[in-house]
């Protein structure tokens, strides 16, 4: 699978990223269960160190729960996917805004433009 | 631990590695980066072993590191193995007969996970054949310390994945550390934890990778190419 990863963030980060994609894309689903460190560190190609990071900042986020013994899942409240949700939405909006404002281009110009997106 | 102090190392007068002074420490995957001829190789060698430094202390633990302190520090060469008339079986047998810590039984899973026959002769294996099967004898090995010059050199992008996940498959990041130096630090620095920049025998930087990122949006490569654009 190995990834390709951006230059400018943090390997962890963008795991922790990749894995709330998935949920939102319906790839992993509420109560799943996730590889275990080492499986993920090498299904991606990347430092088991930096994989436990990962797991413990989902762990730290309540989009997965550690079960002694069994490995790391997804969570089963629906409310902290619901919340994923508008976080994630929120992200992309302050990034759009970074963008367009580095451009010089107006909110209510580029509304106007996704309005007509069809 | 394995620690670097004070170690200098000359060839014909000529000096290769000046004062340098590091502690490699366990559970983490260094990579050691800098150009052709600032002393990886030579800095690699003294580590394990197999030179003796002009001055300063390779210290394993505490004591003195000699070529005997192998049984705790597994080396890849860059050069190919000797013994290319041996077939992966024999090397395997090879590497039993010498090491104490070697696993016969892991060395196989490991080289089955890479896909290579080490039913054929090394000589006529292509190139990332070879490479595959060092590997799996080197992981064979269960020490403490790794050790690896350039084990991805000179290797296509698909054995060099493979490689990169079988040392993350094969390795046991709480009890053992592998130090590497690479060219190919793009693909490599995912799997590292810190990073060390030689530059004419002298490590004039180390960090860890995720701090790089973290502090300077840069990554690795981005990181040790700002130090050639200063000098």
């Amino acid at each position: 699978m190995t990834i390709d990863f951006s230059r400018d963030k943090p390997i962890y980060s963008q795991l922790v990223d990749r894995i709330c994609g998935d949920i939102l894309k319906g790839k992993l689903v509420l109560g799943d269960r996730l590889p275990s460190v080492r499986e993920y560190a090498v299904e991606t190609g990347v430092n088991v160190n930096t994989v436990q990071r990962v797991y413990k900042e989902l762990e730290a986020m309540n989009i997965t729960e550690t079960k002694r013994g069994q490995g790391t899942f997804i969570t089963t409240e629906e409310e902290r996917i619901a919340l994923l949700r508008e976080e994630m939405k929120t992200q992309l909006a302050d990034h759009f805004l970074t963008s367009i404002e580095a451009l010089g281009f107006s909110k209510e110009e580029m509304i106007v433009v996704l309005q007509n997106k069809s | 631990m394995l620690q670097l102090s004070n170690v200098s190392f000359r060839y014909m007068k000529k000096p290769i590695l000046q004062d340098v002074s590091f502690s490699f420490p366990v559970g983490q995957i260094i990579g050691l980066v800098g150009e052709n001829g600032s002393g990886k190789s030579t800095l690699l060698k003294v580590l394990t072993g197999i030179l003796r430094p002009s001055s300063g202390e390779v210290l394993l633990n505490g004591t003195p590191v000699t070529r005997r302190s192998a049984d705790k520090i597994a080396y890849l060469p860059d050069i190919d193995l000797f013994f290319d008339f041996y077939t992966g079986e024999q090397l395997f047998q090879h590497y039993a007969s010498q090491f104490e810590d070697f696993s016969y039984d892991k060395a196989c899973i490991v080289a089955e996970f890479l896909q290579v026959d080490k039913s054929v002769k090394l000589r006529q294996l292509s190139k990332g054949n070879r490479g595959r099967m060092k590997m799996a004898a080197t992981l064979g090995r269960e020490v403490p310390y790794y050790v690896m010059d350039e084990p991805f050199s000179g290797l296509d992008p698909i054995v060099r994945e493979q490689l990169i996940k079988g040392l993350i498959q094969f390795t046991d990041i709480e009890h053992q550390t592998i130090l590497l130096s690479t060219h190919e630090l793009y693909e490599v620095e995912p799997i590292l934890d810190q990073i060390i920049l030689l530059q004419n025998g002298s490590i004039i930087a180390h960090e860890e990778v995720e701090t790089i990122r973290d502090m300077s949006n840069k990554d690795a490569v981005q990181w040790m190419k700002a130090f050639y654009k200063k000098g």
